[in-house]
């Protein structure tokens, strides 16, 4: 182990570079078809942002991603790595440069997870010691524990595992470029989440740029810093963040695709942490039940929320419980749904449904509760975005 | 009968005995031990040349079609005649061309072979998985490099599957060879074929080495193809 080398700042490789991409009228035209599967799409996607590709199948996202390493060649138009024409460049040789991670993984079967991690490494003649380095450190990177998980084959890992070694792998040579192409969407709904959470977490460290190709748009919501809708026969038909696009669809094909509920989507774009919570009426056993009053009665939260001496919710007071001199501890029901200030909006919309709440307390990282948040809070949020918004969103 | 297989005497005829008798004798198979070991080396040899040359030609012609299918089929054809010219047949035809001895003999038993390493080695190749090769691909591998670090050693499971066929194939048809005037153990056999004690001990020494090989040739697939084992492991 040589966990004394930083992951972030100085392990074996510490270029921790990214690039600047650029598809300028790029088109594939297969013989025989009249319908080209990209269509002179043109875009930018600024060094070390999140691009996502979504759209129906066969609207060429994936042959625009394979474009960009040349799995694909380009017909006619060019596409710019940092300027250079990935045409310029021999395709095995591009391709050591650019991190590739695709749905089914593809780890090598009869390779240790280590041996499949160096591939590239190897190409690049790294010697030994730096190899199982940053082998090691890319596991860790990516939540795995290294000692464990090194020696052993793809088979021995779960599907989690292995979509985390895929991207290990993709990093090894630290990659200024990577495309990713529905690296989650053979997990399961439950780990995707939490992958799509680890590796965006793992972005805001290794700051690549990276192209992922999708066909859920939530997902494309979720993940991308700019999202590209492509629609049949390789039109590119919106290119903007994803708050544009769910505010300002270009057409009505963007607007379908997106969804009636897009107005609901933006909540996804927001955390709790965004919004001004309530002040909430906290209250401890057998504090003064006149104060208790007090501070109901300057909340908009109409309950007493009873909490621990570290401030941890415990659960809603009824009226009897501020009855008597001092506040009896006569629970109402459970403090349920607990938010995080790290949730998105959409998430605790849909936790406070399940619960049938009205009101959810807040908590920070320690566990205490630091607001309150309301379905009113949220309609709040919903209409705020509205009113921001010009002319076509008038009309939601 | 072809005077090849003209009898010859291998024992003294002592009336009332188990020799005599044409039994099983385990005493005059270890006192005849002997004359054993150099028709079992001469079907060794018989055997490992032809596997290592019937393995070449065989497994070049898989990566040439794996490459280029269209190769497949006339590949294919081909061997397929190969191997279903009996061997007799073809030790006969060959002996105009090549005359009698060891390479007469080796052209059949590697004519034979090809069939059967051709079809798993491609097999093999074909059946490595589709994403496999797309993200090595996609990790910048040349073509040689897919192949050779990668498709090969994913074939591996089959190719050696198909090499245990073709040992224990090639073993048994190499008591054959004699016809073509290379000796091996078929040449003991075919000597007293009347003498139990002789064909235990011909046939049994050709049934040994066949699985001998066979063992062999696993335990070598085990060694190199560690994770197959893996998986169930878990």
């Amino acid at each position: 182990m040589t966990s004394s080398v930083s992951a972030h700042t100085s392990g074996p490789s510490a270029r921790h570079s990214a690039a600047t991409l650029e598809f300028r009228k790029a088109t594939k035209r297969y013989a025989g078809q009249s319908e080209p599967a990209v269509k002179e799409l043109s875009l930018t996607v600024p060094a070390g942002e999140i691009c996502v590709l979504v759209g129906p199948s066969g609207c060429g996202k994936t042959t625009a991603m394979r474009m960009v390493n040349r799995m694909i060649d380009i017909t006619d138009g060019d596409i710019l790595l940092d300027g250079q024409s990935v045409r310029e460049r021999r395709p095995a040789e591009l391709r050591r440069y650019i991190g590739y991670a695709i749905q089914q993984v593809g780890l090598f079967p009869h390779l240790s997870v280590a041996d499949n991690i160096a591939t590239v490494p190897r190409l690049l003649d790294w010697d030994r010691e730096r190899i199982r380095a940053r082998v090691d450190e890319l596991l860790e990177l990516v939540s795995l524990d290294a000692a464990e998980t090194r020696d052993r084959y793809p088979a021995q890992l779960s599907g989690g595992q292995r979509q985390r070694v895929g991207v290990a792998r993709a990093l090894a040579v630290d990659p200024p470029l990577m495309l990713m192409d529905e690296p989650f969407g053979a997990i399961d709904p439950i780990n995707r989440e939490r992958l799509q959470n680890e590796f965006l977490r793992l972005q805001r460290e290794i700051r690549k740029t990276v192209v992922f190709v999708t066909h859920d748009i939530d997902e494309a919501i979720k993940m991308g810093d700019r999202i590209a809708i492509m629609q049949k026969g390789g039109k590119l038909a919106q290119y903007a963040p994803p708050a544009e696009l769910l505010m300002q669809p270009a057409n009505p094909f963007v607007e379908d695709f997106v969804g009636s509920d897009r107005a609901l989507k933006r909540l996804a774009l927001q955390r709790v942490r965004d919004v001004d919570l309530w002040k909430a009426p906290l209250v401890r056993v057998g504090e003064s039940a006149a104060e208790a009053r007090g501070k109901v009665a300057g909340s908009e939260v109409p309950y007493p929320l009873l909490v621990d001496d570290d401030g941890r919710p415990l659960g809603w007071l009824s009226e009897r419980a501020l009855a008597g001199d001092r506040v009896t501890d006569e629970r109402l029901s459970r403090p349920d749904p607990v938010l995080e200030l790290e949730d998105v909006l959409r998430d605790a919309l849909s936790d406070l449904l399940a619960e049938e709440a009205q009101y959810g307390p807040v908590v920070d990282e320690r566990g205490a509760v630091t607001g309150v948040l309301s379905i009113e809070i949220l309609s709040h949020a919903l209409k705020a975005d509205l009113e921001a918004v010009p002319s076509r969103a008038d009309a939601l | 009968m072809s005077p090849l297989l003209a009898q010859v005497e291998i024992r003294e005829r002592t009336e009332g005995t188990c020799v005599s008798d044409n039994g099983f004798c385990p005493d005059w198979i270890v006192d005849n031990f002997d004359r054993y070991v150099d028709p079992f080396l001469q079907h060794v040899l018989l055997t490992v040349v032809a596997m290592a040359i019937g393995f070449v030609i065989s497994f070049s012609l898989a990566l040439l079609a794996y490459r280029r299918r269209w190769l497949i089929n006339p590949i294919t054809q081909v061997t397929g005649v190969l191997y279903t010219i009996p061997s007799i047949a073809a030790f006969f035809l060959l002996l105009p061309v090549t005359g009698r001895g060891f390479l007469t003999a080796i052209i059949a038993l590697v004519a034979y072979v090809l069939l059967i390493i051709f079809r798993n080695v491609l097999t093999g190749l074909d059946n490595v998985p589709d994403e496999t090769k797309d993200a090595g691909r996609g990790m910048g591998l040349t073509d040689r490099q897919l192949l050779w670090r990668v498709e090969v050693p994913l074939a591996l499971p089959e190719i050696m599957a198909g090499l245990r066929i073709a040992a224990t194939t090639t073993v048994g048809l190499a008591t054959l060879a004699f016809f073509a005037g290379a000796g091996g153990l078929g040449e003991q056999i075919f000597a007293d074929i009347n003498f139990k004690s002789n064909v235990v001990a011909a046939g049994g020494l050709a049934v040994a080495l066949a699985a001998v090989l066979d063992g062999a040739i696993l335990l070598a697939q085990r060694a190199i193809t560690p994770w197959t084992r893996a998986a169930s492991a878990r």
